[in-house]
Parts: C-alpha cells; structure tokens; sequence
C-alpha cells in the first residue's frame, strides 16, 4: 500500500481518470463496467501504479486507455496469455483483464480455457454485449440463434457459447456475472474478484446501444435476477452453479455463481516464486557455482 | 582436421542408438578430443532407421565428414545400407548372430561378434550395443578401464546388477575383440585438454541463463524442444520459470507479457510455431517490449519433415509480421555459437526494445560438440539498456513513447510509482494515447514510425559487419549463413589439398545485414558462390535484393540432411570447370 508523509493514501475514483475519455457510443454499456472498475479499485484502495489493466483488441478492448493504472492493450483475443505473462514475472501486481465477447470468447477462446485450468490469479471482467461493435455489427460467439447481423442477414444459425458455463466446466475458482446497468452490483462483483486469489471471471452484460437492438438495458433490466436474492444458494456448490448457469430466458441471473478459495493460484504453486519476491525484481545473474555446475554437467 | 576418427551408430529407433553415442561422445572428450555429432533420425519412437555419426579428432572438428572409420550396425537394415560406405582401413562390428554382412570394399573389415555365447549369463537383452562399444575400444586401442567408470554412470539409474552385467559383457566383448580382430593402424590419440559436450538447443538455454533469463515458455515442436528440456530439467536451479503453454500464439503473448513486466524472457520454436507467432512480433515492436524467439529450422514447407534440416525460413523470418519495424535477425555459425549469441540478442533486444529472432536449425540445435568449458561463460555483460526500475523522485510527467534521438524511449516497468502509461498495438502518441481510432494524425503518425525506425541506426552501429576469412587472393569465394560454417570451412582445407585456393564469407548478422561492407569484400572475387541448405536460395536472393549483388554460383541442398565436405568440394570444381552455375548434391547415405 503506498504511503505519504502523512500516512497511507486514501485514492479516490478521480486518480483513476485515464488520460483521454473514452470514445464509445453515447449509452455504450462499457461506461458503466469502467465506472465500476474505478470505484473497486478505489473502493480496495490499490495504488494506480500496482494495477495492470490488460486488454485484446475491440471497443470494449480500449478500457485500458481510458484508466490510470499500468495498461497494455495488445493483439485480439491474448490478452489473458500476455496477463499471465505479467503476472508471473511479478506475481506482486494486481492485473485485470478486460475485453469483449468475441475477443475472449472467440479469438481468444483457447486462452480463456487454459488460463483458467491454470488458475493464474488474473481478474478478467468481460464485457459482453453478444455482437461484434467495433467492426461494424456482425455475429459473435455469444449471440442466440436467430440473431440477425451484418454477417447473419436470415438469422443466426449456430448456438451460443454459455461463458458462465464454460468457465465453470473448465475450473474457473470464481466465476460472476454482472450486468452494467447495475453499477453497485457490478462494483461488488469486481471487489471480489480482485479479493479472490486465483482466477476470476466476471461476465458483464454490457449492452451495444448502436448494433445490438435485440439484448438491449430494458431486455435485460426485465430479467435479470440476483442471486444473492435467494438467501438458500450456496456460491461454494459447483453443481448448484452449474444449475443457475444454465438459466436462460424470463429470469436470468446475476450475481456471484461460484467460488472456491481452495485452489491455490499459479503463482503459489510455482516453487520458484517461494522466496525471493518477483521475478522482475530479481538480479538476473545467475550464482557463479550453479554456472559451473551446469558446465560440469557436460564434462 | 586431416587426423579425425568417425563412427556411425545405425539401427531402429528404441534399439538403442544413443547409448553407444553417448558412451562414444564421453570417452572422445574425456580423451580430450574434440568431438561432433550428428543424428539422422525420423518422427518414430519405435522402429524406422536411426543413423548417428559421431566425428573426433585432436583439432577441432567442424563436420560430420566425409568418411566412417568405424561402422556398427545393430540391424540389418544398417548392414544392407551403409557397408559400402566403408573405405580401406574402415572396420565393422556388429552381432554375427543376427546380422549378415553384404559384400565390402577391400580392406574392410569386417568383425561379428558371437552375442550370444559372450552375453550368455546376462539376464537382459538390451547389451549388443554395449558389447559392441566394448569391441570398439579394443579396435581403437583405448583401455577398457575408460569404460568402466562411464558405464557405471550410464547405467546407475537402474542399479548395481545392471551396471555389474553392462561392464561383464562389455569386458568380453572388449576382450574377444583383442583376440580376434586387427585394431586400427592407429590408436585413438589422447591429450591433456578436457571438453564440455553440449548440443545447440542445450547451448541456446544456457544462453538464456547467462543472459538472464527468468521466463522462458514453450509449446513443444521439434527440433526446438531440446531448449524446453533443458531448461525445465535446471529451472529450479537457475532461477527461471518454465512454462509450456497451449499454443505458440499463447507462447509469445506470454513471453512479451513477462518482458514487459521487467524480466528477460524468451520462446524457441520451430517454422510452423514461429508461423503463429507472427503477430506477437509486431506487437513486440510497436509496444517496444523487448522480445528474444528462436525459430530452431526444420525442413518445410508446413509440417514438412520434422526430424531433417533445412535452412528454409530465412525470408518467412524477414517477413513476419506486417508493417515496418525495427528487429535483429541472427544465425548462429556454431553450437558454442548459439551460446555465445543469446545473451548478444537479449542485450540488442533490451537496448533498442524490440524483437529479436535467432535462426538456428535441426543441424546445430540437435547436433552435439564439444567446447572448452571455459567458452561457455556465463558472466558476459547484461545491457538492460534504458529501463525505469525505481520512481527516483519522478513526479508526473513520464512520456513512454518520448520522441528521441536514437529513437528509443526510457521504459518503465509497471509497478513503478509516478510513471504509469498504457502501452499500445495501435498506433499512438508520446504518451500512448491512440492516434488510430479517434483522431487520426498524419502528422504524429510519422513522428512516431520515423522514432522508432531510427533505432535501425543504433542497431547497423551496435553489430559487427561480417569479415572475409581465408586469402584475400582466392580462385573462388564461398559464402554461407548460419549453420554451414564448419562445413564449408572443411571444404576449403579440401580444395585446398586440390590446388584450390578459396575464401570463405560466412554471415552471422542477417538483419542489420551491411550489405555495403558484404559487396565491399566481394568486389575483389574471382568466383563467388552461395552455399545454403534450401531450395530456392533465399540467402542469394535477400543479397541480391538487399544489394543487387548476384553471386556467380550456388550450391543449395533441399533433401532434409546437411552438407557434407565432398558435397561442397565436387560443387566448386564443377563450377570452377564450367560445367554449372547451380549444383544440388545428391546425399549418398540413405537415411
């Protein structure tokens, strides 16, 4: 936690204002997912300069220039193996991920299963509005069947992917949903998402007001359901999660689907990283004996 | 290298080749000999044939060579192929239970050994090799007691028993051998030095290590897999943190990843691999995060013939990844070379912040030699160029792009106070704030692709122009890249025991090429010929197109094995008489 003179620094939502406003839509369902991101950091407190916010490539892809943290907006579809990579080399930064629909679950599908399988401690909040925005309206992994697009003009033929589902069935260690037209709710999603240790994967129906007019703030206000509402679900029973994520129609639900702090994340597993702090901090020579030991090896 | 000694290993694969090599390759430079080796080998695990050549001699040996000296074969199939490659003075050994010999050359000869009555108390099968290592030695006129200790290493895995039983029946094989067959006309020389034996990919990890090195990741792809070996077998000890990941896409995103979080990182991989790397090297230069890949070659195209050499990917190396950007491209001359280069790249990397790819390929990174452990220094110069660990009392105001002269911009790594940014693939300003989707601006734009193309100039000023080796003064000139060095060195002391003088250029630095300073070597040869293990000359054609050089001939090799001395040597008089301009020599061993 960084310090002045005058003690620990309290860091307010402002200190997280990027440099530049976003560029989205006017209504784009992305302002709220950043409002939130700002107020959980801010709300956790973490120095701007500790938190990485990694980002593919999309409209919801360019968060991270709209945020004062450290940020990297990198090629569609990597962000989740370039966090991984950060993440490893200095297991100390808090590193979020955000992106769309089609960049994670898509493009980046690959990554999406195996980052979570590792368990790396990554927060990635994806913001899904089921079409691809910033290429001009066209199908994406997670738009229903029937959805006409620029690329689907008679309807969508091929079944959604579930992304709850997905993360669950591949070992997600938290797995949330959250809708931006609910900020606090969103903002508590994230909390604990950054709170948990291992991977977690929050999905945020964000909706496109430009190329989406199918999912759109009142389709979704009408069915989403907390599942903090009901005060029986257990968040730690993965087949009851997988139940509930199995909803889809009058009443969707929101809210936090699962957790499991059992797990340890990448990083605690990695014997390298028990001691000597972060990679990136390490003097990178080699000790003079191992040197000669590995030479040794060869005599 | 006149005085060299070569025995070649041949059998199925899992019949246990690589136990007589390695056994081979300790006793040659625990003799203090200087060694090479190379495999011929296919994509089976079982089964196929597995040819080993391993090469020594007092001087340094640069080839596999022309010639085997010894030759044993440890199936039929072995025997039918190569016993007429064997010469005058050559010898065979190989079970007479089980396997015929064809009809030799004179002056062959030819030593079966009964296997079966001198490994009658053992309780394994697995000895003809070893039987026949202990014949060799008593052929070579080496002592038995060299064995001794090595077996005992080889074998301790799997206990005392075994290792009693390996050296019993070795004993007697050493012993028949004695009895029975002439020994070489001379014995195997020995001197005082004591070499390090190493394979490319083992070289291009340690490399790693003495870079410093603290990430390195992989999905596994031959002939690249060695590097992956070794370093997750010494992570531990080294310090680093070894990955395998789902794919190469994963593999540099996750590399670039960890650079840009301070560490030096690394990935090795070969053509297809490196294929789906492409856009993570434009990523690695537009972000300016440095960045280290090796494309260890393997013949191509597609998935081509993974266990055979070819020096095929030099232009899809050249052109990967799209736009204009600033990068290193190397060829490693030598397996102490590919070594020596990595911490060499990781400095340029870090220095200029951008990619730099190695070339090696299945020749040197699975090939085996031997160094002067002293050769292999791991206290080289790390260069982190200008790299922002600590705030120093900064306050606002860090630019990560800064337009400088040189081009390259003082880099932050996250986690520092006071200096927070955001780093792009799209293209943007001092500050990194896009200049792509909003408010396009020409005139940034060119500010920015213009700074980090002056880097270029830091990169021609920080690498060496090659250098002319050999007489100024030469019938011919050959020039090579990479991993043909050794062979084209060996080719000349041939000629030149034919009367042919040559000169040798060999390129190590192929982006920056100074092309200025290769025309300037040239300008004063007689007969200039490119010699390169691919179809299509592509280091002929990058020179022409580069400097509009156009070479007078060319050998070229396209069959998946390496050159071989004679194959250069014939090429050159048959250029020299006339006869052609392009020459595609035909590989003699069946393999």
């Amino acid at each position: 936690m960084a310090t002045t003179a005058s003690g620990p620094r309290q860091f307010k939502i402002t200190d997280y204002k990027g440099k530049v406003d976003p560029d989205w839509c006017p209504g784009c369902g992305d302002f709220g997912v950043l409002a939130s991101l700002k107020a959980a950091l801010a709300e956790l407190n973490i120095p701007v300069h500790e938190v990485v916010t990694i980002s593919g490539i999309g409209c919801s892809s360019n968060l991270p220039g709209y945020i004062d943290t450290y940020g990297m907006h990198t090629l569609h579809g990597r962000a989740l193996a370039v966090a991984t990579g950060v993440k490893m080399a200095n297991h100390e930064l808090q590193v979020i991920i955000t992106g769309g629909d089609g960049d994670g679950f898509g493009i980046g599908g690959n990554h999406f299963i195996h980052t979570i399988r590792r368990n790396v401690d990554l927060t990635y909040i994806a913001m899904d509005n089921q079409i691809y925005g910033l290429t001009t309206g066209q199908v994406s992994p997670t738009s229903r069947i029937g959805m006409k697009t620029k690329s689907t003009p008679f309807g969508s033929v091929e079944g959604p992917v579930n992304p709850i589902l997905l993360a669950l069935s591949a070992g997600a260690t938290y797995v949330a949903r959250g809708f931006s037209g609910d900020p606090k709710h969103l903002t508590e999603l994230i909390k604990k998402g950054i709170e948990h240790t291992g991977f977690s994967f929050i999905d945020v129906f964000s909706p496109c007001v430009t190329y989406n007019h199918d999912n759109t703030y009142p389709w979704f206000r009408d069915r989403v359901k907390k599942l903090e509402s009901d005060s029986a679900y257990d968040a730690t029973d993965w087949y009851a999660a997988m139940r509930q994520a199995r909803l889809w129609g009058d009443e969707i639900p929101i809210g936090m689907f699962y957790e499991n702090t059992s797990v340890p994340a990448l990083h605690q597993l990695e014997p390298i990283l028990d001691e000597g702090g972060p990679l990136a901090h390490r003097d990178p020579r080699v000790p003079a004996d191992v040197a000669r030991e590995f030479v040794e090896e060869l005599m | 290298m006149k005085d060299t000694f070569a025995v070649a290993i041949g059998g199925a694969a899992g019949q246990g080749v690589a136990t007589p090599g390695n056994i081979f390759a300790k006793i040659f430079a625990r003799r203090g000999l200087h060694l090479l080796a190379y495999n011929a080998y296919q994509s089976i695990i079982r089964g196929g044939h597995t040819f080993l050549t391993i090469r020594a001699g007092v001087e340094n040996v640069t080839s596999f060579g022309d010639r085997i000296d010894l030759l044993i074969p440890l199936n039929q199939d072995t025997m039918d192929r190569h016993l007429r490659l064997l010469g005058p003075g050559a010898a065979a050994i190989y079970n007479g239970d089980t396997v015929k010999p064809g009809e030799a050359a004179p002056g062959v000869r030819l030593c079966p050994l009964p296997v079966g009555e001198l490994s009658k108390d053992g309780r394994n099968k697995v000895e003809q090799n070893v039987l026949a290592v202990g014949a060799a030695l008593s052929l070579m006129g080496v002592g038995f007691a060299s064995l001794e200790h090595i077996l005992a290493q080889q074998f301790k895995k799997k206990g005392e028993a075994v290792v009693a039983e390996n050296l019993g029946v070795a004993r007697a094989a050493y012993q028949y051998a004695s009895q029975h067959f002439e020994p070489f006309a001379s014995p195997l020389p020995m001197t005082e030095r004591r070499y390090a034996v190493l394979t490319g990919n083992m070289a291009l990890a340690m490399g790693g290590v003495a870079a410093g090195v603290k990430f390195y990741c992989a999905y596994p792809m031959s002939p690249s897999t060695g590097v992956l070996h070794w370093m997750a077998a010494h992570a531990r000890k080294a310090g680093i943190m070894v990955r395998q990941v789902e794919d190469e896409i994963g593999v540099i995103n996750m590399t670039i990843g960890a650079a840009h979080a301070g560490v030096r990182a690394m990935c090795a991989t070969s053509g297809g691999g490196f294929a789906l790397m492409s856009e993570g090297l434009g990523m690695s230069a537009m972000i300016e995060t440095p960045l280290v890949v090796i494309d260890v070659q393997r013949a191509g195209p597609s998935t081509g013939v993974p266990t055979k050499t070819e020096q095929g990917d030099l232009w899809q190396v050249l052109g990967a990844a799209f736009g204009d950007y600033p990068r290193m491209i190397a060829a490693p001359t030598d397996i102490l070379d590919c070594f020596k280069l990595i911490p060499e790249m990781h400095n340029l990397a870090d220095r200029f912040q951008c990619p730099a790819i190695v070339l090696s390929d299945l020749l040197l990174s699975e090939g085996h030699t031997s160094v002067d452990p002293a050769d292999l220094d791991f206290s080289v110069p790390i260069d982190r160029g200008e790299l922002i660990t600590t705030a120093n009392g900064a306050s606002g105001g860090y630019k990560r792009y800064l337009i400088t002269e040189s081009g390259v911009s003082p880099r932050a790594i996250p986690g520092v106070p006071g200096h927070t940014h955001t780093v792009a693939t799209d293209e943007h300003d001092e500050d990194g704030v896009l200049i792509s989707d909003e408010y396009t601006n020409p005139i940034k734009r060119r500010a920015m692709m213009e700074k980090r193309q002056r880097k270029v100039t830091g990169i021609e000023a920080a690498v060496p122009p090659p250098v002319l080796k050999g007489p100024r003064e030469a019938d011919v000139t050959l020039i090579g890249w990479g991993s043909t060095q050794g062979v084209i060195q060996e080719a000349i002391e041939i000629l030149s025991e034919a009367g042919i003088t040559a000169n040798h250029l060999q390129i190590r630095w192929l982006v920056p090429l100074h092309g200025e300073a290769i025309v300037d070597l040239l300008r004063s040869s007689h007969r200039t010929i490119i010699v390169e293990n691919n179809f299509s000359g592509q280091f002929a054609r990058y020179l022409r197109s580069e400097t509009s050089f156009v070479a007078d001939g060319h050998i070229r090799k396209y069959d998946g094995e390496p050159f071989m001395p004679h194959h250069i040597v014939e090429a050159v008089k048959e250029q020299l008489a006339g006869r052609s301009k392009v020459s595609i020599p035909m590989h003699g061993i069946a393999v």
